[in-house]
Formats: structure tokens, sequence, C-alpha cells
């Protein structure tokens, strides 16, 4: 990984009239990862909104943590905090950048943990607009890319998934180059190439002088007409959290 | 239940002296309520006199949970109440009442705590450390609370080890004269005694050593004391005689999680004075998921089950098929159904089940449960005592 940027780095100025617009594409991507590299962790509670097509809403509170990791992809912990009924229900995720994820379940009201697979990568996350796939950690390694055009600070770029159980055809990400390359919008396009679903990232803060997040995730899916929602709050870049906060024993603490 | 009184103080004490000495860090409290409104109706005229067609039932679950050092500290307790027409079903019982301690990779818990092993769906063998609640459900999910010390240890090369002392033997509870699921001669909890002469005070240890690698997830555990079952036997008259038994038990769990398929496997050797049998539970799952793009998940389940005790496995699992159908529908209100049968390939006996849930509303969430014995053969020593126990319940569930 390192070294496909550092060849990049060192070859871009070079080859940067005879660059392509997949080249093109890669390099953004890269720029919008390590611009994103080194918050070691970070936790956060989350609020998610789910509105149906009649504009009924119902709503879930969770929490996550997440560990960074260079050699391999994150680590994460979800606790559903709310509704009642699945307070405490956790999942304990380890992201690789290639092969299935690793991912367990833990089901507090028989203290179950289960070992589950991640090959759902298209399904719904908890009956929300938003897919697997979507929240899963980012890794280059996941897609082909092609760069489409350039709108002032915005850099739009095709991202098509290699997976073949992904959901989409393609997505278009829109990248900010004034601001660290952070992601402004992504469209989704299904399977037969229609748009399916449009992610807006807005009220964005930067955390440690570095690290952009937005604070509202607004996705709208056209077909179905549904939306959900998420409320990123209490942002703590100041965790420190370890591989020991990321285990079976830790997810079944968490849980309380 | 004196000395376990006793025990409870102890625990009290010792909590409120750790709480005492954290005044000042930030501390996280919750209280939540669980309320059980129930109706069972068994459609089938009672085996044995006195026993019913219909039972309401309500079921409380308060938990009460105080947290300190980002969660590093806690404190936890929880108990279900239970009110029934059938007077054992009038019970109460302390699910969870201890401290925990978590430190880089080891984790101390002390007090009454639930905890479960196994991987299987059908039948749950290698899971020992507490006893079942039959009183609560038939599918021995439900679990009394366990006074246990916990010491956990983990270490991302060589897994995590789990130690457990034992101190005190929680018995299982049967149901009363008017109950259903019940032997013809009625059994109290109080009549099953003890192999042992220090009876439920017999202290008692067990291990587990717990791994992944890759797509494998294995557990190996190691329990010895007053077995969680009891040791049935029948005198000249047909009465049973019945008590608690001192055992070794052996157990492995294992699943390699492949894609969309996953393979599990779980066994158990145990010996006593009495008997040594081995038993096994083996099987897949597969989900077919987001089916249609309609975010439903469909999963497939088949697993085989043997009890080398034979005819005399508590469970009836001797040499069983279970096969069944989860369906997931990833919507808000989180519908799920589970559909089901144990067939038994010696007896021909089938067990039917089916269970559904649904969030009506916020912290509202109704579920439906079936189970249907059907064509219970005549060689089935326990369960024929529960030939004409198939029944139907509706619960609404209420979260505060």
């Amino acid at each position: 990984m390192k070294k496909i940027i550092l060849t990049l780095l060192l070859t871009f100025p070079i080859l940067a009239t005879a660059q392509t617009a997949e080249e093109k594409g890669l390099e953004i991507v890269s720029k919008a990862i390590e611009a994103d590299r080194g918050f070691g962790s970070s936790s956060v509670d989350l609020k998610m909104v789910l509105k149906n097509k009649n504009g009924q809403l119902s709503e879930r509170t969770l929490s996550n943590k997440t560990l960074e990791l260079d050699e391999d992809g994150d680590k994460s912990m979800i606790v559903f905090t709310s509704p009642k009924d699945i307070k405490g229900t956790s999942t304990l995720t380890f992201t690789h950048k290639q092969g299935a994820d690793d991912q367990w379940l833990f089901l507090p009201s028989i203290k179950r943990t289960k070992r589950i697979s991640s090959s759902n990568k298209s399904g719904p996350f908890v009956g929300s607009e938003f897919a697997y796939e979507d929240l899963s950690s980012v890794e280059l390694e996941k897609n082909t890319y092609k760069f489409l055009k350039e709108e002032g600070d915005l850099l739009y770029v095709e991202q098509y998934p290699v997976d073949p159980k992904s959901g989409y055809k393609k997505r278009i990400a829109v990248y900010n180059q004034a601001k660290d390359y952070r992601l402004e919008t992504i469209e989704f396009y299904d399977r037969k190439g229609a748009l399916l679903k449009t992610l807006s990232y807005t009220e964005y803060n930067r955390y440690k002088d570095k690290f952009w997040r937005a604070s509202k995730f607004e996705m709208v899916n056209h077909q179905s007409k549904k939306e959900t929602l998420l409320f990123f709050n209490n942002y703590n870049f100041e965790i420190n959290l370890k591989d020991e906060d990321f285990t079976e024993m830790a997810l079944r603490r968490a849980a309380n | 239940m004196k000395s376990s009184n006793f025990f409870l103080a102890f625990i009290f004490l010792f909590s409120v002296i750790v709480m005492a000495q954290t005044e000042k860090d930030e501390v996280k409290t919750t209280i939540e309520w669980e309320f059980n409104a129930q109706y069972r109706h068994f459609y089938d005229a009672p085996q044995f006199d006195n026993q019913l067609k219909d039972y309401p039932s309500i079921g409380i679950q308060p938990t009460y949970s105080f947290g300190w050092e980002n969660g590093y500290q806690n404190f936890i307790a929880s108990a279900y109440f239970s009110i029934d027409r059938d007077e054992n079903r009038r019970y109460w019982d302390l699910r969870e009442f201890y401290y925990q301690k978590a430190q880089n990779n080891w984790e101390l818990s002390v007090g009454f705590k639930k905890v479960f092993w196994g991987v299987t769906e059908s039948n749950h063998l290698v899971d020992i450390i507490n006893q079942t609640d039959a009183l609560k459900s038939f599918d021995g999910e439900e679990k009394l609370g366990q006074p246990m010390v916990q010491f956990s240890w983990f270490s991302s090369d060589w897994g995590s080890l789990d130690l457990f002392y034992l101190p005190y033997h929680r018995k299982r509870g049967f149901a009363g004269e008017k109950g259903r699921f019940r032997f013809s001669t009625v059994l109290e909890a109080d009549a099953i005694g003890y192999e042992s002469d220090k009876e439920e005070w017999h202290p008692d240890f067990a291990a587990r050593w717990k791994h992944y690698i890759g797509v494998l997830d294995i557990g190996l555990s190691y329990f010895s004391g007053n077995g969680r079952e009891p040791y049935f036997e029948f005198d000249d008259r047909g009465n049973i005689k019945a008590f608690y038994p001192l055992i070794d038990q052996l157990g492995l769990d294992f699943q390699i999680t492949a894609g969309a398929v996953l393979f599990k496997f779980e066994s158990i050797f145990r010996k006593a004075e009495q008997q040594e049998f081995f038993a096994m539970d083996a099987g897949l799952e597969y989900t077919f998921s987001n089916v249609n793009n309609n975010g439903l998940d469909i999963g497939v389940l088949v697993e085989y089950l043997y009890d080398e005790r034979d005819d005399w496995a508590l469970s009836g699992l001797q040499n069983d098929v279970f096969y069944g159908s989860r369906v997931a529908f990833n919507d808000t209100q989180d519908t799920s159904i589970l559909g089901g049968g144990i067939y038994d390939l010696d007896t021909q006996t089938h067990l039917f089940t089916v269970e559904a849930s649904r969030r009506l509303a916020n912290g509202l969430v109704c579920s439906i449960e079936g189970r249907i014995f059907s064509g219970v053969s005549d060689q089935e020593l326990f369960l024929l005592f529960f030939k004409q126990d198939s029944y139907f319940s509706f619960t609404l569930s209420k979260y505060f």
C-alpha cells in the first residue's frame, strides 16, 4: 500500500502530463486516504433517523469505536444503545484490505457471542438506507477508479467495486481538494446502472487540526423514496484505544 | 437459601466498598425495566390431573448498571420475577449481580453472572456454567444466575483463557401440579439431592480456552463439580428418583465461517460414577442475504444430534435431525421469524417450533412462539410426559 503511494508520488511530477483518467482517479483517492491517516483511535456516538416514504420517523442510537491499523484494515466496535429492546447488541469487526472481514455479534439477553458471516455486503444495515459496504472502512484496494471532472475545488471520481457481491455497478464520489480531499457527496448506481442513492456529508468539523469529520450524513434512496440521517456526536480522538479494547471479552463488556 | 443470602450480602458489601473508592470518576448509571405479558395456550387436553389449558403470565426484569473508568469497571444487577397460574412458575431469580474490573488484557468478575459457551443452534451441549431456567423456556436458552469468580486473560497469539470458581450450585426448577411440562408425579426442585456430601456448596471449577485463527473459531472447555443436569433413575414402581451427580466434562466447539456458510460443531464427554457418555451436535447454516434486493436474509439450518445415553438423554436428542429456517426482514421493526423441527431418527418423534418477533413501537415488542409435539413415540422416556403439551404463546414486551 505505502509502496504504491510512494511510487505514485515519485512518478507523478514526471508523468503529470501523460496521466490517464484511471491514474488520476487512483491518485485522488490515495491522497484522501493518506490525509486521514494517523488518527490512531476514536470514539463517537451516533443517532440514526430512518424516514420511510410516508415521512414516518424511527430512531436508533449507537456508539462506535475505531482502532486504526496500518498493516491491515481497521478494527471497530458498534454498540446499540436504543431502541431499548436491542440495547447492548454489539458487533466487533476486523476489516481486511483483502478478503472477507471477520465479524462477531453479541446478543445481550442470552450473553451469546456469535461469529457471523460478513459476506452480506449489499444488504441494509439495521433497516436503514445504508448498506453494510457503505459503512465499512475505506481501503484503496476495494475499488478501481476513474477521474471524471474538476469543478472548482471539487474532484469527481468514479469508483468501480472489485467485489462481485457489491450491490453497486459504480459510485461517483466528490472530493474537496481544498479541504484535505474530504468527501462531499457520493452517488450510488445499482447493478443495472440506474441512480440508486445519494449520500451527502455536511456540518464538517476538523479534529486535531487534521481530521475532517462530518457531523451529519444524509442518505436518500431515489428508488424507494426512503431516507436515513446519521448524526455524529461527541467525537473523541484522545481516547487512546488499544488492541485489547477490540476482543470478544471487550465486546461483552461494552454491552453493559 | 440462607447461605446464598450470605454470599449475596458479601458481594453487595464488596461492591459498595469498591464504589466508594471511585466517587470522583465519571460514572454512567442506567436503570431499565422489561415487562412481559404472556399468554400460553395448550390446545391438547392435559395428560395429568390439575393441569390447565391456558396460562396467562407476567415477567418483570429490572436491570441496574453502574459503570466507571470508561467501562473498565462495572457493577451490574438484574433480577427476574415471574407470576403464573402454576405455583412453581411464581418465582424470582437473581440473574446478574456482579462487580467487574478489566485492565489491559485481563478481566475479573465476582458475583452472580450469566456466561454462554458454544456455537450450535438446536442444542447447547458445552454450555454448562449456568443452570437452565427450564421454567421460563423449553429451549434451554434461559439461565439462572450463577455465583462465580471469573478470571479472563487474553493474548492475540494465544486467544483467551477463562477460569471459573463456582462456589454454589443452583437447582433446576420444574413445573408444579398445575403446570405443563411435568412428569406424572410433581418433581419439586428441593426434592432433588446431591451425590456430594457438600451438596450445593461443593466447590466447582471450570476453564475455557477460546481462540480464532482466520475462518476458524475454536473453544475447549473443562468442568468439574455438581452437574447442572439431574441424573434420573426409575424404581420398580416407575417412580422417578433424581439427584445431581458429581461430573467431569470436557467440551469442544468450533465454527468455520466460510463466506455465507457456517459449519458448526459441539461435543462433550461427561464422566460420572453412574455413567460416561459422549454427545455431539454438528451442522451448518447457509444464509441467502439481501434476497431480491429486498434486504431479506434467509438462513437455512441443518444439524445432526447424537447422545450416547440413548433413551436416557434428558433432552431426548440422542439420534435426531434438526432443520430450520431463519428469516430476518432487516426492516426498522427488526421483524424476524425462525421455524423448524427436530425429527428423531429412532423413534420418529417430531417436534415443530416457530418463533417470530416484531417491534410495534419504540420499546414495545410482540412475539409469538409455538411448539408442537407430533407423534411422540411410546419409546420416549422423558418426552412422553410432554406429548399433550403442544402450545402457542403470545408475548408483549415493554421496555423502559
